[in-house]
């Protein structure tokens, strides 16, 4: 028989049944349509963490106060709480060392703000001029913080977007008064849409001097400090640096943490691939279930056509030309399956996308390929077993079956 | 030498604990051209006969020649090549393949024995003229006529050109009109020089053969040729 009789031989016979073969398709769409879905997310919410810290920019350090025993990276010293308060005066004794590009302090508190009878509750940022470059944010009217000394708690403030509009509406809000707390600050600038960013929406926030907030929740500590290198490959030295600087003014001891870019993306990246290979796993089990739905229909085929492959014997059909019809009609099957399953998974990643626009929900090409592949391969290794059965078939009392 | 040369046939069943001797000793010669008609009671062997002498069954002892070659010691892959080529069925039910149109049903064994397209498709359109099938080449084997399914069949049977072809109650399923059409058919291929081997219950078919063979309990009880040759 030849390969594109075979072929055609086993596409009738797929199609001869329509009921049967597209049961059996939607069994196995249904496992590359989750394989394709969940990695898709999975993937999605890798990329939109790694989107997140990208937007940091490149070349950064970040400070922290207190420091964890082991050292490196850990969820612990995100939350850990000083013992020795990080200042102003650190973060501007920082800008000795020589690879450093920019310094930005971050003091962080919530607050309400209110203009002309609207209030609302706030998420306030004080830092310095330097942070708008630091994170790439652009100014959609007015300017961002004045420059100069870090410890003047000027009465300015800049808006987020969202903010802007929820406070002002349609007015100008560049040269107004809004009041934060139990203060009063001239608006001098508004955001330019952005979204989110290290865990706050830029979009709500209100920036003002860093002294500013200090004495707005009356503490004297730095949440972060964000530290720009001239280069990347600055991060390492100026790492050190940084320990050295912060060793010498507290007295030798090192109590702050410093975490670079890098290491936080790494962790994200292991952590969330790890998610989503897991969770391609699982999904991959609903392959192997379809991949033994397969034998299964392909075994009452065979006994639905028993009459007809003893015919085929008698006609001079070799065992090997019968059980190439069998396994290519099981591939063929499998693989019609997985591609509508194809279809049905990125109609699922895109609807994911529309529903979650932050979330870049694309199914990895990897997962893709793995999906076809396993249904491809568990079709045609559980087509075997029926088909060499098939093969095997004594053409006398397979003939005398009707 | 003959066409078929059967020599010291056995064939046991086991069935449980006790053995069926289904062929006890058969000898047989058949010419080439030959048409030969085998009765008997049920269960004397008939069927397993020929079966053997389709390749279809092995003996358990004995030899047989097909032209001069001994086929029981071939593999069952060049048993089906044998039958392929030189062997063709005709089955009281017709097995025909339900999902394929009559003229694919009669291509089949080209296709199993990997004759190119081309050629392929003059021959069955050659087929489907010579047994008045043209007109429902396309249709489905349930759209025709018991007379029209057992000549797409036969037409199947020959389009290898076989040296020998085996029939099995062709007109069993038939009324006694398309009955007679087909046996005509056989016997026309017959007298083109195919041997035909029918095995029949029904004596008014069998009396027609030149050569009739009985079967009883396995054994071959008579073997006598036709007293005059039948008008054609």
């Amino acid at each position: 028989m030849r390969p594109a009789d075979t072929l055609r031989f086993a596409t009738r016979a797929a199609t001869a049944y329509p009921v049967r073969t597209a049961l059996m398709m939607l069994a196995m769409s249904i496992g590359v349509a989750a394989v394709v879905v969940l990695t898709a997310l999975g993937d999605g919410a890798r990329r939109y963490v790694l989107a997140e810290f990208s937007a940091l920019g490149s070349n950064l350090v970040i400070m922290l106060p207190g420091r964890s025993e082991t050292g490196g990276f850990g969820l612990g010293n995100l939350i850990s709480t000083t013992p020795r308060d990080l200042t102003v005066q650190d973060a501007e004794a920082l800008r000795r060392a020589p690879l450093v590009e920019r310094i930005a302090p971050m003091a962080v508190g919530n607050s309400e703000i209110a203009f002309g009878g609207r209030l609302r509750e706030v998420m306030v940022l004080g830092t310095t001029a330097d942070y708008l470059e630091l994170r790439r944010f652009r100014m959609a009217q007015g300017s961002f913080l004045p420059a100069g000394d870090a410890t003047r708690a000027g009465s300015v403030a800049v808006l987020g977007a969202k903010l802007r509009d929820e406070l002002f509406g349609h007015e100008a809000a560049v040269g107004r008064m809004i009041r934060l707390g139990d203060r009063r600050l001239r608006v001098v600038g508004v955001l330019e849409r952005s979204g989110q960013g290290l865990g706050m929406n830029s979009d709500e926030l209100v920036i003002v001097p860093v002294a500013t907030a200090q004495n707005l929740f009356d503490t004297n500590t730095l949440f972060r400090v964000l530290i720009e290198t001239r280069s990347r490959e600055a991060l390492g030295p100026v790492q050190r640096q940084v320990e050295d600087l912060m060793r010498l003014r507290r007295g030798g001891e090192l109590d702050v943490t410093l975490i670079t870019q890098d290491a936080i993306l790494g962790t994200f990246d292991r952590v969330l691939l790890a998610l989503t290979l897991g969770v391609a796993g699982i999904a991959a089990i609903s392959l192997a279930v379809a991949g033994i739905l397969v034998m299964n229909v392909m075994l009452v085929a065979i006994t639905q056509r028993t009459a007809e492959i003893g015919l085929l014997k008698a006609l001079g059909a070799t065992g090997g030309a019968i059980r190439n019809a069998f396994l290519v009609e099981a591939a063929l099957l499998s693989l019609a399956g997985a591609i509508a399953g194809l279809g049905i998974g990125h109609a699922g990643a895109w609807g994911l996308r529309i529903a979650f626009p932050v979330l870049p929900a694309w199914p990895p090409d990897w997962a893709v390929a793995a999906g076809l592949g396993t249904a491809v391969f568990t079709g045609v290794l559980f087509g075997v077993m029926p088909a060499r059965r098939a093969a095997r078939l004594d053409p006398i009392q397979a003939l005398a079956r009707r | 030498m003959a066409q078929i040369e059967l020599d010291g046939i056995q064939r046991i069943f086991r069935l449980g604990d006790s053995e069926v001797h289904a062929l006890r000793d058969i000898e047989l010669r058949i010419e080439a051209g030959e048409y030969l008609s085998v009765m008997g009671p049920s269960g004397s062997g008939k069927s397993t006969l020929l079966n053997l002498l389709g390749l279809l069954d092995r003996p358990n002892a004995g030899h047989y020649h097909l032209e001069g070659r001994d086929v029981t010691t071939l593999d069952a892959d060049e048993q089906a090549r044998v039958r392929s080529t030189r062997i063709g069925f005709v089955f009281q039910s017709f097995h025909l393949v339900s999902r394929l149109t009559a003229a694919e049903n009669i291509a089949l064994p080209l296709m199993l024995a990997g004759v190119d397209v081309a050629e392929r498709n003059t021959r069955v359109r050659r087929a489907l003229n010579d047994f008045g099938l043209a007109p429902r080449a396309h249709h489905k084997p349930e759209e025709l006529s018991g007379g029209q399914r057992q000549r797409v069949a036969i037409a199947r049977a020959t389009i290898m050109q076989p040296a020998v072809l085996l029939a099995d109650e062709p007109t069993g399923n038939l009324d006694r009109s398309t009955g007679h059409e087909v046996t005509e058919l056989l016997e026309s291929l017959n007298r083109s020089g195919t041997t035909l081997i029918v095995v029949t219950h029904d004596p008014t078919m069998g009396e027609r053969a030149t050569r009739r063979i009985r079967m009883e309990d396995g054994a071959i009880v008579s073997d006598a040729a036709a007293p005059r040759e039948l008008p054609a």
